[in-house]
């Protein structure tokens, strides 16, 4: 394996440098707790699905809440969500707003008005 | 051309360029896997009593490809704090970690995951036939225990050619586990540790099956929609590893030796995506392999 390439140090650094890049090294410790926080719920998702938690259902349930929680934690953490711009948070409503109606459409499938 | 808004502010969005178009594109991600989930969701709530699989998948090797996905999130986010830090060494180390366990999780799917479940067989039996191949199902026990009934006899198939060939009336088939101890409490929800299919052979008759299929998309809808999401989200895993690697090739240090802000900002987009392609798993490795 080749060793990494060397590089100079920057001198010039760019304009408008971004102000969070001085705090990033406060961050570092927190990314890694999130990833054995990550590894952790897995465990527990896998520990969970053994036991019987009363019906097929209550198991799907609790895992996809385990599962939820994982999700927030990679968005909110490693994707920056925490603190982002108005714009992004804008597009992500929006993205809610379809899927929901995505799978609003599933639910009307079994949605009889005559039999009802 | 100079590329306008890598490393500033647009004043407009606030925000530069990538990172707008890389939300856009996750968004649109969002729905077309939301899609999947949602034929997932449709498929397994409609599916009659028993025709539903339940640990048919390797749940260790499940479990280990999730640590190592998480780890490669940890990684990237490392890679583009090390950028952000200016040390481009810690970056290069942080992109191979990164770049090798998405290349591990592709080897693992890849070479071993699928391999064994194409090598693996499963027999629908008529309803008119469960009787017969009761003392292998243990269909009375699992009705006293209100479970749904097994449907399936599944194992190694030892007379490939009686896939294809008419004249072959029966398949003879290496029992799993299961049902050469049908009756036993502890496989009334299937182990989910993969283990090998048993010396006892049983020979089903083909008049007796509804279908019979080794396990590919065509075997059921659980099949069929576990290779449609996990090799969707496989090619993601593709994608990431290519775009890493460029990032990771000299191309990087040549673009961070004229402008380290640059190459840390599509560190992170390529990063977004990468966390994104994880979070899909979080939700792919419980839905199939566990429940």
């Amino acid at each position: 394996m080749n060793n990494p390439p060397t590089t100079e140090p920057v001198e010039h650094e760019t304009e408008h440098y971004a102000p969070q890049a001085h705090d990033v090294s406060k961050h570092v410790r927190g990314y890694l707790l999130v990833g054995a926080t990550l590894l952790v719920f897995t465990a527990l998702t896998v520990f969970l699905s053994y036991l019987d938690l009363g019906s097929e259902k209550w198991n799907v349930a609790v895992a996809m809440v385990v599962a939820t929680f994982k999700a927030g934690l990679v968005a909110y953490i490693f994707m920056h969500l925490s603190a982002e711009k108005k714009l992004i948070y804008r597009i992500l409503i929006f993205t809610a707003i379809f899927v929901f109606g995505l799978f609003w459409l599933t639910y009307l499938a079994w949605y009889d008005p005559v039999h009802h | 051309m100079e590329i306008p808004y890598t490393v500033t502010a647009r004043p407009d969005t606030g925000l530069w360029n990538a990172k707008v178009g890389i939300w856009l594109f996750l968004a649109s991600e969002v729905m077309l896997f939301g899609g999947l989930f949602s034929a997932y969701i449709f498929l397994r709530l409609d599916a009659e009593p028993g025709f539903w699989p339940h640990g048919l998948l390797n749940v260790p090797v499940g479990t280990m490809n999730t640590a190592i996905l998480i780890a490669s999130s940890v990684t990237v986010v490392l890679a583009w704090a090390s950028l952000k830090m200016r040390r481009f060494n810690a970056y290069w180390w942080y992109m191979l970690a990164t770049i090798s366990c998405g290349v591990i999780f592709l080897f693992v799917k890849l070479y071993f995951e699928w391999p064994q479940k194409f090598d693996h067989f499963g027999a629908y039996i008529k309803t008119s036939a469960l009787e017969k191949y009761e003392p292998y199902l243990g269909n009375k026990h699992l009705l006293s225990e209100g479970l749904p009934p097994r449907v399936e006899i599944t194992g190694h198939l030892h007379n490939h050619e009686a896939l294809h060939d008419p004249n072959i009336k029966e398949y003879e088939v290496g029992l799993d586990p299961i049902y050469t101890d049908p009756t036993n409490p502890k496989m009334d929800r299937p182990h989910f540790l993969y283990v090998p299919p048993t010396d006892k052979i049983l020979k089903i008759e083909k008049a007796d099956v509804e279908r019979a299929t080794m396990f590919v998309p065509s075997h059921s809808t659980y099949f069929a929609t576990y290779f449609t999401i996990t090799g969707l989200h496989g090619l993601h895993v593709l994608g990431g590893v290519i775009v890493f690697t460029y990032l990771w090739l000299p191309v990087g240090s040549k673009l961070y030796r004229q402008n380290p802000e640059h190459l840390a900002n599509r560190v992170e987009v390529a990063g977004l995506f990468w966390h994104f392609v994880d979070l899909v798993w979080i939700f792919v490795f419980p839905l199939f392999y566990l429940l």
